[in-house]
């Protein structure tokens, strides 16, 4: 069976064909320009996975302000809602830094939930 | 107040300009960016989704981190920004006057000026859509603000007018904050966003791309209570054709229809546009027509990458310390860039040849989409000087050749006013 897809990996955005066999599993990819595009589309059709980001209300000395929020790697794609939930309840309080864990573990064991902005 | 440069804007052409200008020798005392917002970083601080820095840091970052990665070098070289501030006149001779907290009403001089005001959206002003004028019209940008920064959601049942990459970002955004976008709506038979966009925030919610459909009515009095969509006659000036009309009762348009470099000020210094980019005419230093005043990032013309903007604003920053610091050469001579067949603008507009200029790299956009092309520079007798093949390309794409030292060598010599940037199918 094929499949075409478009790489999202970076703006290039290549366009893909994958060629793959009854149980899911990559015979070739076509298209790509560089090697992240295969990993892309060996994902892609297995467990596709995409960078969730979002903000999280946090309380500041000017009041509450809305910190920019990403997960620390991808997470399936199916979980996006579910992970949006757990978001919409979370508060922190300043200061935070960028890079900091806003939760552990999100979604996945080992990958975290970081700040996106420093706010003091 | 006299600084060397000033640099007007805090966004991601502006932090990157001042920190090129300083890390090439002017002090830091000697430069000062006017910003009006309440803190540096420009749009990004509300682009809150990734994708910038792949070419810049070589890693897949949020808006908010690639501007603090500059707000923190700006920081690290005590490059002082005056925030809250607006700056009211620019002069061909540069002077500027604005007004601040912390400065008050100050008119101040500068050996250089970098514009770096960004762009703004088109609106439902721009475009003439019919209908009444309820709440519930945003600029997708606008929406973006509300949510990302404020907190607040503008919507439930989203339409949006536009793919270009801030509506096709907000799809996404509104969907993952519980709204429904029913359907994005695109005049054009392609979209004007990128390819992974498409993919990454409409076909992951399986959110409807109507292409060559555009927004014909606008219905609900205190609230938008629907639009009407419709089918457009590409063969027809793109006019809607009649009865491909569909009525979708939503609550919230937003539009993503293009965005327009905010040249007010460069307008009223007399400094001269391009017709195409609405922005300002310039070198390959990103100088403009008036001596000394720069330009760079979105002001200049619209990036699809801030990466580039970077790029573009730190060629401005050193030009403009060269300048100040008194390090610039004559120029030899002026060879004019022209935009030939498929290709709707470049920058620079032109070249101006000085004793030491090693290559000179020419940006520019397409004006369809092209499977196969050869971009091709030739000399005003129709001399080919380069050559390049691509497997494709789309105008929400920027391109770019670069003029080698010994091609620019080559133009010093000969009689070539011009050159020609122009593709073949």
């Amino acid at each position: 069976m094929k499949k075409e897809l478009t790489c999202v990996v970076c703006p290039a955005g290549c366009r893909m064909t994958a060629e793959f066999d009854d149980t899911g599993k990559i015979i070739s990819v076509t298209g790509n320009t560089c090697p992240r595009g295969k990993t892309y589309a060996e994902s892609e059709l297995t467990n596709p996975v995409r960078t969730l980001t979002s903000t999280v209300a946090a309380k500041s000395k000017d009041g509450c302000v809305m910190i920019p929020v990403k997960t620390s790697k991808p997470i399936p794609k199916g979980a996006m809602l579910e992970a949006m939930e757990i978001i919409r309840g979370l508060t922190v309080t300043a200061p935070v830094k960028v890079g900091d864990v806003i939760s552990a573990d999100f979604i996945e064991e080992g990958t975290n939930l970081i700040a996106c902005k420093t706010v003091l | 107040m006299h600084k060397k440069i000033i640099i007007i804007g805090g966004g991601p052409a502006g932090l990157a300009a001042a920190c090129a200008a300083v890390e090439a020798g002017v002090s830091n005392e000697d430069v000062l960016i006017l910003e009006r917002d309440r803190e540096p970083g420009g749009i990004l601080n509300q682009c809150i989704h990734a994708g910038f820095g792949l070419h810049r840091f070589g890693e897949e970052l949020t808006g908010p981190e690639y501007a603090e990665r500059y707000i923190e070098k700006a920081r690290a070289l005590n490059i002082p920004i005056a925030l809250n501030c607006m700056v009211l006149s620019l002069s061909s001779d540069r002077r500027v006057t604005f007004v601040s907290p912390e400065y008050g009403y100050t008119e101040a001089t500068a050996d250089a000026v970098i514009l770096a005001m960004g762009c703004r959206e088109r609106t439902r002003g721009a475009l003439n859509i019919p209908g009444s004028r309820p709440s519930g019209i945003f600029t997708a940008g606008t929406a973006q603000r509300y949510i990302n920064i404020e907190g607040y959601m503008p919507g439930r049942r989203v339409v949006i007018l536009g793919s270009g990459d801030i509506g096709l970002i907000m799809a996404r955004r509104m969907t993952l904050e519980g709204a429904k976008v029913l359907s994005v709506c695109e005049i054009m038979p392609y979209s004007g966003g990128l390819q992974r966009n498409i993919v990454q925030c409409l076909d992951d919610f399986g959110i409807p791309l109507r292409l060559s459909y555009t927004v014909t009515e606008i219905r609900g009095r205190d609230r938008v209570e629907g639009v009407t969509i419709a089918k457009v006659d590409e063969a027809n000036g793109r006019r809607p054709i009649p009865g491909t009309e569909e009525y979708i009762e939503c609550d919230t348009l937003l539009l993503s229809v293009g965005l327009i470099p905010e040249n007010e000020l460069t307008r009223g210094a007399g400094v001269p546009i391009d017709r195409t980019t609405n922005g300002a005419r310039v070198n390959q230093f990103r100088e403009t027509g008036a001596e000394g005043i720069y330009a760079c990032g979105n002001v200049l013309h619209v990036h699809d990458l801030v990466d580039y903007v970077s790029e573009e604003a730190a060629i401005a920053g050193i030009a403009a310390a060269n300048k100040v610091l008194g390090r610039t050469g004559g120029t030899l001579k002026s060879i004019e860039v022209k935009p030939g067949h498929g290709v709707r603008y470049t920058i620079p507009q032109r070249i101006d040849l000085t004793e030491n200029e090693d290559s000179v790299r020419i940006f520019f956009r397409v004006t369809d989409v092209f499977k196969k092309v050869r971009f091709i520079i030739a000399d005003e007798d129709g001399n080919i000087l380069m050559k390049k093949v691509k497997s494709g390309a789309a105008p929400g794409e920027m391109e770019s050749l670069e003029l080698k030292g010994d091609i620019i060598k080559a133009l010093a010599q000969s009689e070539t006013a011009c050159v020609n940037v122009y593709l073949e199918e």
